[in-house]
């Protein structure tokens, strides 16, 4: 089961080695996105617009970097992995590698918004940790999406449709507690309650995933 | 109105786990009817909402209504008026019926169970101008006692109960009529 998984966790990743180009293609992007941020922004933006500007790149970049997970496989290579594995290992690997590569993304990003638009930022290794938790959460959400949509014909649109509404909650808490990180002081407790909060969220997703993509697998 | 549109995309929410268990076309019907009704529900109660707040909650102190908007609570509903459009466009894009009701009860399950908690919880961690805000004692919107006096109670509950039973009355019309349209695909389904 877990060898399973492994293998195709490793599958995935070397086609992403072998493939380098979309891989730069989205570092590339997250690159100019922000740096159109730097020429159309003041030298220093305000926290509250730094924050909020830099959670829709997160999820710009995670609708570009995760969508292509399910649409690059072609009918016949779906066939060839539904004979020799379960749906269950099938989305476990895909989920693993989609967190794994937002994450990457995520700290690139963070490090160009550093470098572009300056750091208002007080607690570095709290907003590092939060945005490591939003990359996990953002990336399963639009996993299943990306699943859902590879299903239907216009699916690149779809994803977004798709996904905005329901990551909308979870991207809602972690400006709130990103805003931890900014200094701004807090109830007691209440950044550990809102970080408990995300995790549960992203077990959730998992568990969902792991329920429903059965269903989305045969055809 | 907020009762009844949960009431009924928690119907909805329940066929399609009946149709991923058995496959019955007709709880997809039920499923997509209740779904409906929901967010119509949801755009009333958006509305008279709105007519609402501007009466309650914009003073002359400088609040524009677009401020006000950006209470949580009604960030919640204003979610899940998204979802359920993004529920029927995803609907609207399969041609297959059976790979249409299978795949829009996947997404119907999945944005139910991530909607909800947030929308039950969220608002009781942040305060609001809304009802039952934690600074009202207790953060239950809706259902505390110190919220409404009994006279406000007495028109709020069987508002909820009438509003709910109108959706529902609705709901079935529309499902009863779709069945006999759609007769031809149900007894083809039956047969096969």
């Amino acid at each position: 089961m877990n060898k399973k998984v492994i293998a195709l966790l490793l599958k995935d990743l070397l086609l992403e080695f072998r493939q380098k180009h979309s891989f730069y293609g989205i570092l590339l992007y997250i690159a100019a996105t922000i740096f159109v941020l730097y020429l159309s922004m003041p030298d220093t933006p305000e926290s509250t617009v730094w924050n909020s500007l830099f959670w829709v790149i997160q999820l710009f970049v995670c609708v570009n970097a995760v969508a292509k997970s399910f649409l690059q496989e072609n009918r016949g290579r779906m066939l060839y992995f539904y004979s020799i594995s379960s749906p269950v290992q099938f989305i476990a690997a895909k989920l693993i590698f989609n967190v794994l590569l937002m994450l990457i993304m995520s700290l690139i990003s963070l490090g160009l918004f550093f470098t572009f638009l300056g750091s208002p930022v007080a607690d570095f290794q709290l907003f590092i940790g939060i945005t490591i938790l939003g990359g996990i959460g953002i990336s399963l959400v639009f996993s299943l999406m990306s699943a859902i949509a590879a299903k239907a014909q216009q699916n690149a649109a779809l994803i977004a449709i798709l996904g905005f509404p329901v990551i909308l909650p979870q991207l809602l808490i972690l400006i709130k507690l990103s805003k931890s990180a900014f200094g701004e002081v807090f109830r007691d407790g209440a950044v550990l309650q809102l970080a408990g909060l995300t995790i549960l969220m992203d077990l959730l997703v998992v568990v969902l995933s792991v329920i429903l993509f059965p269903y989305l697998w045969k055809d | 109105m907020w009762f009844g549109m949960m009431i009924l995309f928690g119907t909805s929410f329940y066929y399609s786990i009946k149709y991923l268990r058995d496959f019955d076309y007709r709880n997809d019907i039920f499923a997509r009817h209740f779904a409906g009704v929901g967010s119509f529900f949801g755009i009333l109660g958006y509305l008279t909402g709105i007519i609402w707040v501007n009466v309650t909650w914009v003073t002359d102190q400088g609040q524009s209504l677009g401020s006000v908007l950006k209470e949580p609570k009604l960030i919640g509903a204003a979610i899940a008026l998204l979802i359920y459009g993004a529920y029927f466009v995803l609907r609207g894009s399969f041609t297959d019926i059976d790979k249409r009701a299978r795949i829009s009860a996947v997404y119907n399950i999945f944005a139910f169970a991530m909607l909800f908690p947030s929308i039950w919880i969220i608002p009781r961690l942040v305060g609001s101008l809304h009802p039952g805000a934690p600074g009202s004692d207790s953060g239950n919107p809706a259902l505390d006692k110190n919220d409404m006096d009994a006279t406000m109670r007495m028109v709020f509950y069987p508002a909820v109960i009438g509003w709910t039973l109108l959706g529902v009355w609705i709901a079935t019309l529309k499902i009863r009529l779709s069945l006999i349209t759609e007769k031809n695909i149900l007894e083809v389904k039956k047969s096969d």
